[in-house]
């Protein structure tokens, strides 16, 4: 290309920027580049196609953000009439420069377990939030909501009795009950131990009052995992996890199991499944698979790596871990596990989990210092207190090991 | 606004799932049998009914228009039965009993610019934040960052590269949303926050910004007059949790605010129990639209993983194996005095053994 050539194209340029609703964005437009799916090119041709003020106020806002290597919204209160949380405020703290970023209000909503969706669901949630808001969406946010994002306080409740009208609620914030997350379960996998999407439902409605009013001493997440492969993450993000799992033995199909090895050999039989067992729980014995299920951990590795051999046994249930969270404040924690097992197969197993839930909320609510998740009111008061508080019994499935210190209060 | 409501809230709860399942979930829910990964995106479960249900799965840029959702919703009605779910880690899968309709939604929706993949020995989405277009205290974006990951990572998303999967998360605070991964790219804060004691008095609950402080280094005090607090810089060790509590207590900074690489989180419990991530990288530039170096330090892991990871072996569980010393060599990151852990159980991560690799 020679130079002229190049100011045509430069003049080019700024003549179609003239046509365009949002102004320049030369930091954001460099990530309209590489093969990724780019979020600044939906937001752009959404505001192009809606000619929406408020998009263009977080377009310019993100962009001034990228410059200045600084955040500019701020939080504050937002409510729909009767709840106290599921509204996200935001506002921009530089209305001066940018005053089209002045509301940009978050929904929480919550989606139905495990994220499946009907087209007609989720078509008439986009037309319901194009018409009242800005028409961008997360799908999800890490505690499992769909976020709707960008909406004027003025229209908030209208919007809300919309969405609320086609059968839609909103998911917690602040000190509360949050949405709950599952994953795809009996819908759709072979691992699945328990009904996922069930008890989480069931469970969220139970506690929907909770959602809605904030009234504990911090935030309280369910995740529900259909076994120990765990793909809600639930160990370390949630304050109870519930993994599905069995008691009885690995159902194990011979025929598949030497169809795998032909397949694979007997290098990669050793390899990848019986090296792998973290308990050495398998064994060649004359050349056949055997596995100890006296000494099987449930850790699934050899079901995922000879999925038509090896599944889950029948006698199946879950087991119930509390206190899992992220850093803030004495460090990230992984959920300890307080009931082994539990059986999950009747409404009533159920309505029982509920009960245990409760009364774990309840002695977090009152032993529990303000701001203080469920784990760190164990680790200051103690696992052995909060057992005695809830009523469970103790038992060696709860440690990695027996204390190793003598500083203890003995029975004598 | 003064209209007259005419409907009355229905504390609903959770969206009610039974019509949001495809037909043939509905039909074999609870009885599947086993599956598997025919090419790198596809999935295909098999029912003991003898059903056979393929699934696509592609990325998406989680933060969506209705455009883009709508699109979703055409492809799904056309190829499966108007059905749709996401995953955890943002990638949207359509769910089809017939075969030909695979390789149809993979074009289609390679055609509208999503990539197929993320199941199996790969890449998959990551886990992300709002950031600067959404959060009230993020100290980088979320979605730019990890357009310019996947951007890096694109083929080892649509393709089976990996030894096994690798789960990437990104925070842009320290508070880390993001959450354990393999890879977690999370901020670090290098210097103590700076107290607006103008505003403080009527922007925050003063004893509660004393109290959130993991290390106690904030106290009250008076500054010309008007109640405020001051921060202990001894003390303080830059984590920001008092800018979550107060905005009149200011940690984020254009410079100051940094990049830090954690590895080996895993959350799954196969194999090896769930397990926290460790730095390996740190003060590393919050570089906006690209963050190269972030990018740099995520290839220079992946590189040696690839290379040398077993099959089924997370990365955590490889660096078990060969130990941190081979893994700072290899990815020719450099272990450095901070990486030592200084708080609360510090102890648990020193090696009180004689075993040395040399
Ligand atoms: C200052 C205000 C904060 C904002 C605006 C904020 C924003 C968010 C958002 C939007 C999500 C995803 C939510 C969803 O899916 O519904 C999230 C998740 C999360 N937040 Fe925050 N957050 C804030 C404070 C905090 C604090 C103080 C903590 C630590 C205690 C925290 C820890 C987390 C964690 C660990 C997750 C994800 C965990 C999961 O998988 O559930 N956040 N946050
Ligand atoms: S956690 Fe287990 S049951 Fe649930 S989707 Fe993952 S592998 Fe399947
Ligand atoms: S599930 Fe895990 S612990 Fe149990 S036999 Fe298989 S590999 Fe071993
Ligand atoms: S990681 Fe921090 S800054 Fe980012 S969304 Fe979460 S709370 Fe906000
Ligand atoms: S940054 Fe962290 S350590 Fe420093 S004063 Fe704030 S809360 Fe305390």
């Amino acid at each position: 290309m020679d130079e002229i050539d190049m100011d045509n194209e430069d003049e080019k340029k700024s003549s179609d920027q003239d046509k365009k609703f949002l102004n320049p964005t030369p930091m954001l437009d460099e990530l309209e580049e590489g093969p990724w799916p780019s979020f600044i090119t939906g937001i752009k041709e959404l505001a192009e196609r809606t000619k929406k003020p408020m998009l263009r106020g977080v377009m310019d806002q993100l962009e001034y953000s990228y410059q200045t290597r600084m955040g500019y919204w701020k939080g504050g209160l937002v409510m729909v009439r009767g709840y106290g949380s599921g509204v996200i405020s935001r506002r921009t703290m530089i209305k001066d420069k940018i005053p089209e970023a002045a509301e940009f209000h978050t929904f929480r909503v919550q989606p139905a377990p495990a994220l499946h969706y009907s087209t007609k669901m989720l078509r008439d949630l986009c037309d319901t939030w194009e018409k009242y808001g800005s028409g961008l969406i997360t799908l999800h946010g890490q505690t499992g909501d769909i976020m709707l994002q960008g909406i004027e306080e003025s229209k908030i409740q209208e919007c809300f009795d919309a969405i609320n009208q086609a059968g839609w609620d909103l998911g917690g914030a602040g000190p509360a009950m949050r949405t709950g997350v599952s994953c795809v379960g009996p819908a759709r996998c072979e691992n699945a131990c328990y009904d996922t999407l069930k008890l989480h439902y069931r469970v969220l409605k139970y506690f929907t009052e909770d959602v809605h009013r904030p009234q504990y001493l911090y935030k309280f997440k369910f995740k529900f995992s259909g076994c120990p492969n765990d793909c809600s993450n639930s160990i370390f993000r949630s304050d109870l996890a519930v993994i599905g799992l069995w008691r009885d033995s690995i159902q194990m199909d011979s025929t598949e199991v030497l169809d795998w090895i032909e397949k694979n050999g007997t290098d990669s039989l050793v390899n990848n499944v019986i090296n792998r067992c973290p308990t050495r729980a398998i064994s060649l014995e004359h050349g056949e698979m055997v596995i100890d299920n006296k000494n099987c951990v449930r850790c699934m590795h050899c079901l995922n790596v000879m999925p038509r051999a090896l599944s889950p046994g029948r006698e199946r249930g879950v087991t119930v871990l509390v206190g899992g969270k992220n850093i803030l404040k004495v460090g990230a924690m992984g959920c300890t596990m307080v009931v082994p097992f539990f059986k999950m197969d009747a409404d009533e197993d159920v309505d029982k989990f509920i009960e245990l839930c409760e009364s774990i909320i309840d002695w977090w609510n009152d032993n529990g210092f303000e701001k203080e998740r469920i784990g760190e009111t164990i680790e200051r008061v103690g696992l052995k207190q909060f057992l005695t508080g809830v009523g469970l019994e103790a038992s060696v499935d709860m440690v990695a090991k027996p204390r190793s210190n003598p500083y203890y209060k003995s029975k004598y | 606004m003064n209209v007259k409501r005419t409907w009355k809230t229905v504390e609903s709860g959770p969206r009610d799932y039974q019509e949001a399942l495809h037909p043939v979930v509905k039909k074999n829910y609870g009885k599947w049998k086993y599956h598997e990964l025919p090419k790198p995106g596809i999935l295909k479960h098999v029912a003991e009914s003898g059903d056979t249900l393929f699934t696509v799965r592609a990325g998406t840029p989680r933060q969506d228009s209705v455009d883009l959702i709508r699109r979703l919703c055409d492809i799904a009605d056309k190829y499966a039965d108007g059905y749709l779910r996401f995953t955890v880690r943002n990638n949207v899968e359509f769910m089809t009993p017939d075969e030909e309709n695979v390789e149809l939604m993979v074009k289609e929706l390679e055609a509208i610019g999503l990539p197929v993949g993320g199941v199996g020995p790969c890449v998959s989405s990551v886990a992300h934040t709002q950031g600067w277009l959404h959060c009230d205290i993020p100290a980088t974006d979320g979605s730019g960052v990890v357009k310019s990951i996947m951007d890096s990572l694109y083929d080892d998303f649509k393709n089976w590269q990996m030894p096994s999967k690798v789960r990437l998360s990104t925070s842009c605070c320290a508070i880390n949303c993001g959450g354990q991964a393999d890879i977690a790219i999370v901020v670090k804060h290098t210097r103590p926050p700076r107290v607006n004691h103008e505003i403080i008095a009527n922007t925050c609950e003063l004893p509660k910004a004393v109290a959130c402080c993991p290390v106690a280094a904030i106290r009250p005090t008076v500054v010309n007059n008007k109640q405020s607090v001051m921060v202990d810089h001894k003390k303080c060790m830059y984590c920001g949790a008092c800018f979550g509590a107060c905005p009149a207590i200011e940690i984020n900074h254009p410079e100051h605010s940094k990049i830090g690489v954690w590895v080996g989180g895993k959350n799954s419990n196969a194999r090896s129990k769930p397990s926290l991530g460790s730095l390996v990288a740190h003060n590393l530039p919050n570089n906006p639209p690209r963050w190269p170096e972030v990018n740099e330090v995520i290839r220079k892991i992946l590189t040696a993983f690839k290379k040398e990871g077993r099959p089924w072996e997370r990365l955590g569980e490889w660096i078990d194996r060969v130990g941190w010393k081979h893994f700072f060599e290899e990815t020719d990151l450099i272990f450095e005095k901070d990486m030592i852990d200084s708080y609360r159980h510090a102890r648990t991560t020193f090696n009180q053994s004689a075993h040395v690799r040399f």
